[in-house]
């Protein structure tokens, strides 16, 4: 599974990033997110509101911060 | 706590406020509010708690409202609209639509790939920081309706105007190119849907902890520079230094600005201490709108998708742009 959070380094960004993290190690799942900051590569998934968290290449989450309780649902529906 | 509870409390704290602080710093602690320092003092702890309570207030209650609108429904709803009507409705969403600075370069490339034209786009860009939601809620607070009004409605005509001029201008080849080529794959994901209204009270819960948690230190600057103004600077000291009829007081003002970012929050008591002591109004709001939508940090995002012509015509026009509300309003008002 391939975990993305696009964002330009804002404060909502880290909080997403830090957040994942939380959710996929309380899954027991290897944490490995990757960031990405390329604007264009971030519009390009169609994302106009940062930060948007992305799993194999599907946009699950945009424009908020969900909490680590969802992220964890989300994350468990997406495997 | 309940909704219903947290309303009730606000309410009472709000009431309560100017008399609690009054009695603490009289009563209690036997100070002459007559004094210098007794009046900063009341000043600065007075306006804290009711700025922190208009500011959580206001924010809980229009992050809520918002949750139900998006970029992304903003952007179907201004897909096909022709310039002039476009700018108007692309300014009005521009103050309804979530939207933070740091969304500014993926916004303005998923408007302009997915083919809203330009000016419009920048009518939404310019209305979006300016007519802020934490502004607003601050001049009504601290100026009153009528100041609050004449901000939304000035600010309203200039992300209007310079959006629609911007559009005129046909300055397509001053952005960059790769905006054009982004192609959009896939489905946009709408963040205002599938949201349960607990989602929602949670989401809104967050962002008044998050807003506070960022401002809180500019905004006790901001009042405690405000407080120690409000008690030493003397009476209508800027009638005779800054006044209506000095044609450098907007122009300074909009350049001091310039640099002071995002701290809407804690310029205000700073500029109501300002107002207290005579600073005509146009030269106020001129401050507060170049504080807000003329940013540094916000240029340099944009400069990733604007050449820097662009950017600077943007800039020049906003820019002046103010300046004529400034000057209009110490004239008229």
């Amino acid at each position: 599974m391939q975990i993305k959070v696009l964002g330009s380094g804002c404060a909502n960004c880290t909080r997403l990033e830090s957040r994942t993290i939380e959710a996929l190690e309380a899954l027991g799942m290897s944490p490995t997110v990757e960031k990405v900051t390329d604007f264009g590569a971030i519009a390009s998934y169609g994302v106009m509101s940062t930060p948007a968290l992305v799993v194999d290449d599907v946009v699950v989450v945009t424009g908020r911060v969900p909490s680590v309780d969802e992220l964890r649902t989300l994350l468990r529906v997406s495997v | 706590m309940g909704i219903a509870a947290a309303t009730a409390v606000w309410v009472a704290a709000y009431a309560l406020n100017e008399r609690f602080w009054t009695w603490l710093l009289a009563e209690i602690l036997g100070l002459d509010l007559e004094t210098r320092l007794g009046s900063a003092l009341l000043f600065f702890t007075y306006d804290t708690t009711k700025i922190v309570l208009l500011l959580s207030g206001i924010i809980f209650l229009i992050t809520l409202l918002r949750t139900f609108l998006s970029v992304e429904r903003t952007r179907a709803l201004l897909g096909g609209r022709r310039e002039g009507v476009g700018n108007v409705v692309a300014a009005g969403l521009g103050v309804a639509t979530p939207f933070c600075s740091c969304s500014a370069v993926p916004g303005f490339i998923g408007f302009v790939a997915a083919g809203v034209p330009l000016g419009v786009t920048m009518s939404f860009l310019i209305a979006s920081p300016m007519v802020n939601e934490v502004a607003v809620v601050l001049l009504y607070g601290l100026f009153g309706f009528r100041v609050a009004a004449l901000y939304v409605g000035a600010g309203l005509a200039i992300a209007v105007m310079a959006g629609w001029i911007i559009g005129r201008l046909r300055l397509e080849n001053w952005v960059e190119p790769f905006v054009f080529e982004t192609k959009l794959r896939g489905q946009a994901l709408d963040p205002s849907l599938g949201l349960t209204f607990q989602d929602r009270l949670a989401v809104a819960r967050e962002e008044v902890r998050n807003i506070l948690w960022k401002i809180w230190p500019y905004l006790l600057v901001g009042i405690g520079v405000g407080a120690a103004i409000h008690g030493w600077v003397p009476e209508d000291f800027f009638v005779e230094y800054a006044g209506p009829d000095n044609p450098l007081a907007v122009p300074v003002a909009v350049l001091l600005g310039i640099p002071l970012y995002s701290n809407a929050a804690g310029i205000l008591p700073l500029v109501e201490a300002l107002w207290d002591k005579g600073l005509a109004i146009g030269t106020v709001l001129a401050f507060m709108m170049s504080v807000v939508a003329l940013s540094l940090p916000e240029m340099i995002l944009l400069r990733r998708v604007l050449k820097p012509r662009l950017l600077g015509t943007f800039v020049a026009i906003v820019g002046l742009g103010i300046l004529a509300v400034g000057f209009v309003f110490n004239m008229v008002v």
